[in-house]
């Protein structure tokens, strides 16, 4: 089996399963959100009815993230209906955006949009927190109200997006029925040359089999060069499936996640045992692709979907009105160390906008030195208004006060994961993906530029 | 149950993922509350951009759409995990949606909450048809039948997931077959 169908045996208590079968499967964990959150307990209420009482309070994680910095009285009405929630069930994990526990959430646009408006409990964007948080684990079952939740895959688990009222059963029963998915295998070998990032290798995968290409299956990445990449960099990956149109993306277990999901989960005392999946002789795959890491070059996806492959370097002519570091796949702390060391001691020519993907990684970034100052100065300095107020931001768009959102049809260049029409605000905007490296040279330049222009010589 | 459908198809192309469908700024509106279902289908397809629609799919004003069907390419419904976007067109009055090819979440999406029908066709209908033109659609035959020329389309029969949408979604569902207690 695969490292797919071997999870979902596991959780559906058979020995076997196979590609085409639909099976019920045990959830471990169910997380959602401030946009799907309020729905999804709606229809538990409705479903199970009022008095009813989720399945297990401790694997329901409930993360406020996408509309939190807003004065739209609607969205902070919804931080509000999760935190009612959580007090009636008695949720263990809730990750407020105030401390307040019978608090209102309500943000205050008089302030600004640069200085730090949440609590101490605040975790930022879900799929980056459920990983600070100890929440993603190996061998397990993780479903979420939200498309990226396949970004835990990088964790050697099973993790995908489902809606509302799938979640809304999960709730209350714990289970799912699912249809096994078939199984990409992209085996990866080598290592990324300097100005690469993890974020081309999955355009590069991406452009290859179409932003449709994965649809109803799983992509699964091993090889030797898995060991060549960090976590973080597994999470970009993993957390991009589904801009294929993938059901879910996962890795190997190796010593890295290992040391990882240790760490994690003991230092905010979550579940620390867990059982990981390994490849087995009979694994059965549909496609094959090999990834030879050295080779690959700063990639782009161009307007209007993830898919629309070009290299950086051929898009020269390509002028921009803006560019975006941010979210769950591109605003890690190693994204913005990437950025940082292009952008240092230079100065953008377009507005830039910086949003760490959780306050963990404002800390990071705050807190690292790079001689006499702070990454988090560098930033500034070359010229990006960089956020405290770490969550989704303008990479949904979001309501119209969102910081960083496109209220204009403008050019960005982005390092987040989606660029449908419309995705980052205006209609009529246009996004065009790269990494955070690709971001930063094209923000020095106005326009299109492989970061390898920008690098050290020799 | 219903399952003849006649009347106008709204006709997009390859490709049209939830933002498209049902723009993120729309998404503080809850679909569970019933005033803010009722705001989402006013919102549906309000995220198309009108250089390539033209038309809108609700007017200007209104709540509901003129057109029960809609004809797309491949890659419908791509993108993000919201239920608002087939509850979106629900809300609005579609009551199928013929496409290429659906992305798996939607699709999973329009069964579970029993919105609307979602029907695969092999033929390219929206090479076929143009917005306001009227059909058929019969779910028993899988045949889409255009008014003015009479030529009939197959599309692929829905299998297991047509007893789900005709229950009115999956909890109904799974409590008629025992999955869950009544
Ligand atoms: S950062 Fe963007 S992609 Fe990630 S969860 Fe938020 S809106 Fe979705």
């Amino acid at each position: 089996m695969t490292l797919t169908e071997t999870i979902l045996a596991r959780a559906a208590g058979k020995a076997r399963v196979q590609a085409g079968d639909n099976v019920w499967v045990q959830a471990d964990i169910l997380m959602t959100h401030d946009v799907c959150g309020p729905g999804t307990i709606g229809v538990f209420k409705r479903e199970f009815g009022q008095t009813a009482k989720v399945w297990d309070p401790n694997k329901v994680v409930i993360i406020p993230d996408h509309y939190i910095f807003t004065a739209d009285s609607k969205s902070n009405r919804n931080v509000d209906i999760l935190r009612d929630f959580v007090r009636e069930q008695g949720i263990g994990y809730f990750y407020d955006v105030i401390d307040d526990p019978s608090g209102h959430w309500v943000f205050d646009p008089s302030r600004g949009s640069l200085k730090r408006q949440h609590g101490a409990h605040y975790a930022g964007v879900c799929h980056t927190a459920l990983t600070q948080k100890g929440h993603t684990r190996p061998g397990e079952v993780l479903f979420g109200t939200d498309s990226h939740t396949c970004m835990a895959g990088a964790f050697n688990e099973f993790a995908t997006g489902i809606g509302n009222t799938d979640a809304g059963f999960v709730m209350g029963t714990g289970k799912l029925l699912l249809k096994v998915p078939e199984t990409m295998h992209f085996r990866l070998e080598g290592k990324l040359q300097p100005g690469v990032m993890a974020k081309d290798i999955i355009l590069h995968c991406i452009g290859e089999i179409g932003f449709d290409g994965a649809t109803y299956r799983a992509m699964q990445f091993d090889g030797p060069g898995v060991a060549n990449l960090s976590m973080d960099d597994r999470m970009t990956i993993a957390n991009m499936a589904i801009e294929a149109g993938g059901k879910n993306g996962i890795f190997e277990f190796d010593a890295q996640t290992q040391a990882y999901v240790d760490y994690r989960c003991k230092l905010n005392g979550t579940k620390a045992a867990y059982e990981p999946v390994a490849r087995d002789k009979d694994e059965k795959f549909v496609y094959e692709l090999v990834v030879d890491l050295g080779k690959l070059e700063p990639t782009v996806a161009c307007h209007p979907n993830p898919g629309q492959r070009k290299l950086a370097k051929e898009l020269g002519s390509i002028k921009l009105d803006r560019a975006y570091v941010g979210s769950c796949t591109g605003g890690k702390t190693s994204d913005f160390l990437e950025f940082a060391a292009v952008l240092r001691g230079r100065r953008v020519v377009i507005d830039t906008f910086g949003v760490p993907a959780t306050p963990e990684i404002v800390h990071d970034l705050q807190s690292a030195r790079w001689g006499d100052k702070t990454v988090w100065q560098v930033l500034t300095e070359a010229g990006v208004q960089m956020t405290e107020n770490a969550g989704c931001a303008a990479c949904l768009g979001g309501p119209v006060d969102t910081f960083g959102r496109m209220n204009a049809p403008l050019k960005c260049i982005s390092a987040t994961n989606r660029n449908f029409p419309g995705r980052m605000g205006h209609k009529d905007s246009q996004v065009f993906l790269a990494s955070p490296a690709t971001v930063a040279a094209s923000a020095l330049t106005g326009k299109i530029t492989d970061p390898r222009e920008f690098l050290p010589k020799g | 149950m219903q399952s003849v459908f006649t009347g106008p198809v709204f006709v997009v192309r390859d490709n049209i993922d939830t933002d498209q469908i049902i723009p993120a700024q729309y998404l503080n509106l809850v679909p569970t509350i019933p005033d803010e279902y009722e705001k989402l289908g006013a919102y549906a397809f309000a995220g198309l951009p009108e250089s390539a629609n033209p038309e809108r799919y609700v007017k200007e004003g209104q709540l509901d759409s003129e057109y029960p069907i809609v004809v797309a390419g491949r890659n419908f419904g791509c993108g993000s995990s919201r239920e608002h976007a087939p509850i979106a067109l629900g809300s609005a009055g579609c009551k199928v949606v013929l496409a290429e090819s659906f992305a798996r979440i939607f699709f999973r999406n329009s069964v579970a909450t029993g919105e609307l029908y979602p029907c695969e066709s092999p033929d390219r209908l929206c090479d076929a048809f143009k917005t306001g033109d009227v059909v058929t659609v019969d779910l028993d035959a899988g045949t889409v039948t255009a008014k003015s020329t009479g030529k009939v389309y197959k599309f692929k029969p829905l299998g297991d997931v047509r007893p789900v949408v005709d229950a009115g979604g999956l909890f109904n569902y799974a409590r008629n077959t025992g999955m869950i207690p009544k």
